[in-house]
């Protein structure tokens, strides 16, 4: 059962609020790594997110989740970088 | 007492994070934006995380004892987020500025091959002599 006023839940909404944010940039940014920054800053925040849901819910499998997203991540970054900087892949 | 490390490491995490996204709205070009959306929530990821941790081994020292799994894999998840965010904001950061995206308000730039005592940027050439 969920508790609505752990502190780990509350942290989620004000999570989320920030990931709106960025996807503002996401949406509005000028050129394409205006978008990746926005999109590296919601991946992090998306990984904080899992830890924290998991801290809620008290359930371990999201922590897990959090490790695997976080270097995959990290790879569909270094990918899109390489691809804007013009090399081969 | 413990209850209120909890409090204050969730509270520095989520005021860093929410200046984060605030910051990636507000600066006014990508190395900015980049510095602030990558450093902000890299140190608020830090003290989430050790929220987290801290809850876990609390839980831990109370009795339930898988919880210590839970500490452990959130360790593990903020060694994966410290290596992989800096790495990552460097690499769009080269990517920026070698694909022409200039600082907005930028007069001399160090890293233009003109520049004396610049940085060889081009390594197109370079791959090909190796290769």
């Amino acid at each position: 059962m969920i508790d609505m006023y752990d502190p780990f839940m509350i942290s989620l909404i004000v999570l989320s609020i920030s990931v709106l944010i960025a996807l503002v940039r996401v949406i509005l940014g000028p050129t394409a790594p205006d978008r990746i920054v926005g999109l590296d800053t919601v991946n992090t925040i998306v990984i904080v997110s899992m830890l924290a849901f998991g801290a809620a819910t008290m359930e371990i499998i999201y922590i897990d989740v959090a490790i695997v997203y976080a270097v995959l991540s990290y790879i569909t970054t270094l990918y899109v970088a390489k691809y804007l900087e013009g090399g081969e892949i | 007492m413990i209850e209120w490390v909890i409090y204050i490491f969730l509270g520095i995490g989520l005021f860093f994070n929410l200046l984060a996204s605030l910051g990636l709205l507000r600066f006014p070009d990508v190395y900015t934006r980049l510095h602030a959306g990558t450093k902000c929530t890299t140190f608020g990821a830090i003290f989430l995380a050790g929220a987290v941790i801290v809850y876990g081994a609390w839980r831990w020292y109370d009795g339930d004892t898988a919880m210590i799994n839970m500490s452990i894999h959130a360790a593990v998840a903020l060694v994966a987020i410290l290596i992989t965010n800096p790495t990552g904001a460097h690499a769009i950061a080269r990517a920026a500025h070698r694909s022409g995206v200039m600082p907005s308000q930028a007069i001399v730039d160090d890293l233009s091959p003109g520049q004396p005592g610049a940085v060889e940027a081009d390594t197109d050439e370079e791959v090909d002599d190796v290769e």
